[in-house]
């Protein structure tokens, strides 16, 4: 197998064309050659969700997908969604609710969370802890963070 | 109190959370550094060995620009470190060096450093090191770690024993003799650790043109960093620099000394290069200090009413193979004895306490150190005895808490107490959980076969540890916080504090405590800290003290700076400082209230207007304060959890249902902020009664050791959490705070076991061992079948 490979991809809406290698995952190519510190990394082995971006627009484990595995695909990060102003509503809700205390989970809780919207309505506080439960958090209990997924939606989709 | 227009008391959002949730935090790892080498470790995979040989050639023929440092090359220019008490001579712990020399005592046990170009290399080249092992055998399982044919984790030591006290008060074994109702169990709290998500990470820089030495990493006290750093390495403190970033959760474990985090700064000394190691989860495991691993046998009798006659407590804790640097291995098991039914009137009280070493990563603080299993025994052993004795334990309680009269209370165990609020707590929590129409639900769907259980408990949180404890131990770490606040040219304040800041938002509550002072907006005052080069001397973050100690620093610093910003005031408005007050950004006439001159004049003046100034004025617009808590030992405080929870007796499952919460930490200076404290510790709490285990075989090999198998608890399957509060101010301060990081994981798994032994009670069923797994409860439910 050759040891490096040639990618292209979309990254918080920028082309970017790089040599990797084969077994750099996509959170250490974001964060080792494209300085997107954003998302962080918690466990490499796919459980905490620290790592969690989006891909072709559906959220992944960053940590057990390869940069090589990306060529041609859109990813999108905390930085990417903060600047388009996509997440706002929901980053608000988290910052007014103190539903991030350490921070290091939040940009994938976040990005978890901007999936959970795209069902178009208000959902139960159980099946918002269902959704959240590939997130760990240690240091808030959860709570808040489900308060401020709660708030966000009845803002957007009525109560 | 609070001012009603300032903005302590208030939940304020702090600041800190913008810039995390937008991504734009700095951890320890996101910092870049110019010609940046990696390090990885080889580690040792056996519990116990000796160390024969370490070959390092085909870690050189597999990346041949590796870097191999032995300990034994480590140890040449590093001396090891003694956590031993200068107050306890009879407490034993062995030198530990940052990288094994010899003989390894713990699976996971460093005894190798590479460093590579990249970390992926450098990870390549340590699993090419060659190292010849002698596998010895190891002490692994706590209750043989004392048998006289026990393995030695320190043949040297001559025994595991590293320490054993008792107390006697009163006359505990005639008190349990006579009592009317006697209930005893034997209680076994599991090994865990902290789990916080942001692994350790440091990166040493040595600039060996200066002789300089600057250490980036997620510490939760860079002083006791530098000062190790210093003394190991033989570097004047001068140039020596710890920088503490945002730090990704540390909840006690980014507090100690560890031997990786000293060797990356050994190499980067030896390459003179900046060097970074970061942990990766498996490495977290194995070496992040772990905690409680304790065996408790306790009885509690009580007379016919349930007024408590005496206590009895047998604690044995299981330590790694060593203590931590300068942090009482003991602590887990002194706290136990010492706070063990604490709040409640009792003078007849006998305990013992050993602790043993064990071949296992060093133990260590971890929030709440002890005080949950204090917690969980008393407080189980005060419901069986309410059983016993016909009596709700609600009401049990209510009989036997001290009496305001009481007040101030040495207890039996050795607490000082100045003044609790448990009553006020007790009933304001029954309110909350409506206590009284869930007993009646319970015995509604017990009828139909569904076992609800209510726990409800009583628990202290010892909070600011003061001078009493760390200086006469010897251990360079300071209980003293400091601050610097300074006006800047716009009127804008300006705090520099000791005080570390990991997410519990200590550093917004300065700005409000800072504000009100200077009568400003909580949003004009900057709080910066975490550089040991610029920032006032102090301890950092640990035993909640951030408020307590660095708060109080902070008031002081502001007050201070209130009186210079007066006198200067004072002499540009040809005023009496002392009729002068500062409000709404503003000097203002104290009397009417009137403003007389903005802060921002003043501030302009005192930096650029020299020339106005009467002849012999020199305006002083930064004043640093530092504070020690030497009114107490410690700072106390109080509260009262209740669980409500379901219990499947099919499949074992735990169902939490509600957690109910009051607490008493003095005042609030955020509720905000105090009460997200007082859940996430809950739900680590409830992580140690339900889920969170380092399990161990008897040859000393951790067996789940990644995310898979070591449970956290995940959001779904959590209850809402309700906070209520009491406030009772202590008196020893300006400010009067407590401390609050710690109170939920002190009476979470008492509050979650009562409840399940609460469940379970109708089948003569019952548990004492946390974490409180599916098969425990189906075990105790098979094993009280006739």
């Amino acid at each position: 197998m050759e040891e490096f490979a040639d990618i292209e991809l979309t990254v918080n809406g920028e082309k970017i064309a790089k040599r990797v290698e084969a077994r750099q995952h996509l959170v250490d190519f974001l964060r080792i050659e494209l300085g997107l510190t954003g998302s962080h990394l918690g466990c490499e082995h796919g459980v905490c969700g620290a790592c969690t971006v989006r891909v072709d627009g559906q959220i992944v484990r960053g940590c057990l997908m390869l940069a090589i595995q990306a060529d041609g695909a859109d990813v999108w990060t905390i930085e990417g969604v903060s600047d388009t102003g996509e997440i706002e509503d929901l980053q608000e809700a988290f910052i007014a609710r103190n539903a991030l205390q350490c921070g290091y989970c939040t940009p994938g809780m976040l990005l978890t969370a901007a999936e959970m919207m795209e069902a178009g309505r208000k959902m139960s506080r159980t099946e918002i802890r269902e959704f959240l439960s590939g997130n760990y958090c240690r240091c808030t209990g959860y709570h808040a963070i489900v308060d401020a997924v709660e708030t966000t939606m009845e803002s957007r989709f009525g109560g | 109190m609070a001012d009603p227009a300032g903005a302590v008391g208030r939940p304020l959002p702090r600041s800190a959370a913008r810039r995390l949730a937008f991504g734009r935090g700095k951890y320890a790892d996101d910092l870049r550094f110019p010609g940046l080498l990696h390090l990885a470790f080889v580690r040792s995979p056996h519990a116990h060995a000796r160390i024969l040989a370490i070959d390092p050639a085909p870690a050189r023929a597999a990346v041949p620009e590796a870097l191999v440092f032995t300990g034994a090359e480590i140890a040449a220019v590093c001396a090891p470190w003694q956590g031993t008490m200068e107050h306890l001579p009879s407490m034993v712990s062995p030198p530990q060096h940052a990288l094994a020399v010899e003989r390894v005592v713990w699976q996971g046990e460093p005894v190798a450093a590479v460093v590579a170009r990249t970390r992926a290399e450098a990870e390549d080249a340590a699993g090419e090191v060659a190292v010849d092992w002698e596998a010895l055998p190891a002490a692994a399982v706590r209750e043989r770690t004392l048998d006289a044919d026990a393995a030695l984790v320190h043949p040297g030591l001559g025994s595991n024993l590293c320490f054993a006290t008792t107390i006697e008060a009163g006359e505990a074994a005639a008190a349990l003799a006579n009592a009317a109702h006697v209930v005893e169990g034997s209680f076994s709290f599991a090994r865990h650790t902290g789990v916080p998500l942001e692994m350790r990470t440091v990166i040493a820089d040595y600039d060996p043109g200066e002789g300089r030495l600057t250490v980036h990493g997620s510490h939760q006290s860079p002083w006791h960093q530098q000062d190790t750093l210093s003394r190991m390495l033989g570097i004047p403190e001068q140039l020596v620099r710890v920088v503490s970033p945002d730090i990704g959760g540390g909840f006690g474990i980014k507090l100690h000394i560890y031997g990786e985090e000293i060797a990356v700064s050994a190499v980067s000394r030896l390459l003179g290069r900046p060097v970074k190691y970061v942990a990766d989860r498996m490495e977290s495991f194995v070496t992040d200090v772990h905690a409680r691993d304790q065996g408790v046998t306790a009885r509690l009798g009580v007379d016919a009413d349930g007024r408590i006659g005496g206590l009895s407590v047998d604690a044995l804790t299981s330590l790694g193979a060593y203590g931590s640097y300068g942090r009482p291995p003991i602590s887990e098991g002194m706290m136990t004895i010492m706070m063990a039914a604490g709040a409640y009137a009792n003078a007849n009280y006998q305990a013992r306490l050993r602790v043993a070493f064990q071949n296992k990563p060093p133990s260590g603080m971890y929030r709440a150190v002890g005080q949950p299993i204090a917690c969980a025994v008393a407080e189980q052993l005060l419901d069986w005895a309410a059983h016993a004795a016909g009596i709700d334990p609600v009401e049990l309680r209510r009989r036997n808490y001290w009496a305001d009269e009481d007040y101030p209370v040495k207890t039996p165990g050795g607490l000082a107490i100045r003044r609790l609020s448990p009553r006020q707590c007790l009933d304001r929590l029954a309110d909350m959980m409506g206590y009284d129409d869930l007993r009646a639900e319970q015995e509604r769907l017990r009828g139909q076969g569904v076992y609800r259980g209510i726990g409800v408990a009583t628990f202290l949180e010892m909070t600011s540890v003061g001078p009493a404890y760390y200086g006469p131990s010897g251990a360079r770490i300071s209980t003293q916080d400091g601050a610097t606040v300074r006006l800047e040219p716009s009127g804008a304040v300006r705090c520099v504090t000791s005080v570390i800041e990991l997410g519990q938002g200590t550093h917004a509550a300065l700005a409000q405590i800072v504000a009100d002072r200077l009568g400003v907006a909580a949003a004009d005052v900057g709080v910066v800290g975490g550089d040991t080069a610029s920032a006032p001397y102090g301890g950092g973050a640990w035993a909640s003290r951030g408020l307590t100690i660095g708060g109080e620093a902070a008031w002081r610093a502001a007050d201070g700076l209130r009186a210079n910003i007066l006198e200067l005031a004072g002499s540009i408005l040809q005023a009496d400082p002392a009729a002068l007050d500062l409000a709404r950004g503003a000097v203002c006439d104290r009397a009417t209230g009137e403003a007389r001159i903005a802060l921002a004049e003043i501030a302009r003046i005192g930096h650029f207007r020299h020339d106005m100034l009467p002849p012999g004025v020199q305006p002083e617009l930064a004043v640093t304060r530092h504070y020690v808590p030497d009114a107490a030992p410690f700072a106390l405080a109080n509260g009262v959890q209740g669980s409500s929870l379901e219990v499947d007796v099919e499949t074992g499952e735990i169902r939490l249902l509600d957690h109910f919460v009051v607490e008493d930490c003095g005042r609030i200076v955020n509720p905000l902020l105090v009460e997200e404290q007082i859940r996430g510790g809950v739900v680590q709490g409830i992580g140690g009664a339900l889920f969170e285990e380092c399990r161990y075989d008897a040859d000393g090999q951790m067996l789940n050791a990644s995310f898979v198998d070591y449970l956290v608890p995940m959001a779904a399957g959590l209850p809402d959490i309700h906070v209520g509060h009491v406030e009772t101010p202590i008196e020893e301060t300006a400010l009067g705070t407590k401390g609050a990081g710690e109170a939920g994981t002190v009476g979470a798994p008492a509050a979650i076991l009562l409840a399940v032994n609460d469940a379970l009670r109708p089948l003569g069923a019952r548990v004492t061992a946390l974490p409180i797994g599916p098969e425990a409860v189906l075990e105790a439910v098979a094993g009280a079948r006739p």
